[in-house]
């Protein structure tokens, strides 16, 4: 492990900056790269896309216990994407849920890290996800919960193309706007690359943030770089600024960023990272990370 | 007649809310229907209706369910089943969340609205579900034992209703096989309201000289194997009835585990054939699809040549 992340990653409890956060989501998605090199099975594509959003949270933004995953009052997240299971898994480890090794486990046979999350397995999972579509309908369960339970966690739920594809979400996107749930916060990991094809030749969803809108929702008017931490702090200012609920910010992120044979292509969506591909890859991923961290 | 068990449960969730806080209750506007609305008006804070969106509520309720609370969502059995299955299969019962499920309009109950409202295949899909467990009650005190049973498990529970009054049975203390008639000479094991009509058939047997033994069996998953063994064992020819296809249901259920057990008996089953039902007054409808006293207790004579 490099110098810098080494440094970071010995204090995971702390207040990270967006630097560091970057420089974090860097190293992330080398381990990331590594793993599903080495296991021959995944999705990089969608896990390299959420690289930053899920760092950031976790890293700076979410209150959480390790040493107790359950804690009610702690703050979830539920990745509705779960086919970018690395990139989750990658972040709880490191955040300190379980072992870093066990990450070489990833969609063997008896190991606690599926294919896809499971939450009855694994520890930091709020909720399990593979299905798409149910992430935004099970967030909002959480919400109105702590609503009930008289409790003031915030609910995130990181949605990407393939689950505003599904009918289910725009109940979920209705509901929540007839509900108004506090602390209820959609973001979406907009990269507008699905797995046959773009977003535009598979199922456009434009105007997302006029959808949004129009369904009674509060959503971000800036314009947010989902690969860019600075941004992504900017964003958590914004969740913070007023009362109004439910919230949605939309992301541009990349799919498979960091590398560049594989950014904005469906067909790195989940294709087996080749001996070749990983060579030329980590090179890249390598290069960025340490430049990431020589300004820290 | 008994009360509807729709209304009875309806009744027995406003009951139960007033000592379990954490009672929630979600419907997908048909709540005037399923009678969660007497919940609604009882406990507005914790009541939603989420609109006709079953995925959408199956969803919310297991999100509630990760926080503690102990949802009991209510719509028709058949939409349940169909539009919600993704979501009670992969969030329900792979995460094993305590949510309960009433089916309401079971069987054939919402008889005049037709085949695309009856609910004739939701015990198939259900049973086939990881941790779930699947009770049909056959009046109206069952539906609020089972509601009082699903409350205290730690799993997803599927209680499928009835929408109209029907009579009421022999009851024991909590849900569960209700021997409603003993007999030697056939066991007649009828799951949800089709025990009334067994009940009649035995009636009608024992003119003829025949005891029938008449299970009412309304634990589906996990089944009660015990209680018709013990009876089997007595009368060597088992009858079972379902307001359900003959496939994936009842007496697949009880089909299986006799043939896996080596449990031999005479046996026979009555159910929907594999066919679509349709619209009609409830009692002439299900007579015509297989379920009334004569049929029953034809089909049991049968058994007992």
């Amino acid at each position: 492990m490099n110098t810098g992340v080494t440094q970071l990653l010995s204090d995971p409890e702390r207040t990270f900056s967006a630097q560091e956060l970057a420089a974090l989501a860097a190293y992330f998605r080398v381990v990331m790269f590594d793993t599903l090199h080495d296991r021959g099975t995944g999705h990089w594509g969608g896990a390299a896309s959420s690289a930053e959003l899920t760092t950031s949270l976790y890293f700076n933004r979410m209150h959480i216990r390790t040493n107790d995953p359950h804690w009610e009052d702690r703050d979830r997240l539920i990745l509705s994407k779960g086919h970018a299971s690395m990139n989750l898994y990658t972040i709880l480890a490191h955040r300190g849920f379980f072992p870093v090794e066990e990450l070489a486990t990833f969609r063997k046979l008896d190991s606690r890290l599926q294919g896809h999350p499971c939450m009855q397995k694994i520890p930091g999972v709020d909720m399990s996800t593979g299905a798409l579509g149910h992430g935004i309908s099970v967030g909002l369960g959480m919400a109105l919960a702590a609503k009930l339970n008289k409790r003031s966690y915030w609910t995130y739920v990181i949605v990407g193309e393939g689950c505003l594809n599904e009918g289910q979400s725009w109940e979920a996107i209705m509901s929540a706007a007839k509900f108004k749930p506090e602390h209820f916060v959609l973001m979406v990991d907009y990269n507008k690359v699905q797995l046959d094809g773009t977003e535009d030749e598979i199922m456009p969803l434009a105007s997302l943030s006029d959808k949004l809108s129009s369904f009674g929702w509060n959503v971000c008017p800036n314009a947010y770089d989902g690969n860019k931490t600075e941004d992504i702090l900017a964003s958590y200012e914004w969740m913070d600024k007023d009362n109004v609920w439910p919230k949605a910010v939309i992301y541009d992120t990349i799919k498979g960023k960091g590398i560049s044979f594989t950014e904005g292509k469906s067909s790195w969506h989940g294709a087996v990272i080749d001996d070749d591909s990983y060579a030329k890859g980590i090179v890249e991923l390598k290069k960025d990370l340490q430049n990431k961290e020589a300004v820290l | 007649m008994s009360i509807a068990m729709r209304d009875a449960f309806g009744k027995k969730l406003v009951e139960l809310g007033a000592t379990h806080p954490e009672l929630v209750v979600l419907d997908a506007d048909v709540s005037s229907s399923t009678k969660s609305a007497l919940f609604g008006k009882a406990y507005p804070d914790r009541f939603f209706n989420v609109g006709v969106a079953e995925s959408n509520m199956v969803d919310i309720a297991a999100g509630m369910a990760t926080a503690g609370l102990r949802p009991v969502v209510n719509a028709f059995s058949i939409f349940l089943a169909l539009k919600g299955t993704d979501q009670i299969r992969n969030t329900l019962c792979y995460n094993n969340l305590p949510v309960v499920i009433a089916g309401a309009y079971g069987g054939l109950s919402d008889s005049f609205d037709g085949a695309s409202h009856q609910a004739i295949c939701d015990i198939a899909i259900m049973r086939a579900l990881p941790n779930m467990q699947v009770i049909v009650p056959s009046d109206a005190r069952q539906a609020e034992q089972a509601l009082e049973y699903a409350l205290k498990q730690n799993g997803p529970v599927f209680i499928r209703l009835n929408r109209n009054p029907m009579p009421d049975l022999p009851a024991s203390d909590t849900i569960g096989t209700v021997v409603c008639t003993e007999g030697r000479d056939v066991t007649i094991a009828a799951n949800g309201i089709t025990a009334s009509y067994a009940n009649e058939a035995a009636i009608l047997l024992a003119k003829e000289g025949i005891k029938a033994e008449v299970l009412s069996v309304p634990m589906v998953k996990p089944l009660d194997v015990e209680s018709l063994k013990k009876s089997v064992a007595k009368t060597g020819k088992l009858l079972c009835v379902e307001e359900h296809v003959l496939m994936g249901g009842f007496s697949s259920a009880v089909s299986e585990v006799f043939m896996k057990q080596g449990i031999q008996c005479i046996f026979d089953a009555i159910g929907i054939e594999d066919r679509f039902t349709e619209s009609g007054p409830y009692e002439p409808l299900l007579a015509k699809y297989g379920i009334s006293a004569e049929n029953i207790a034809s089909r049991a004579r049968e058994l007992c040549k």
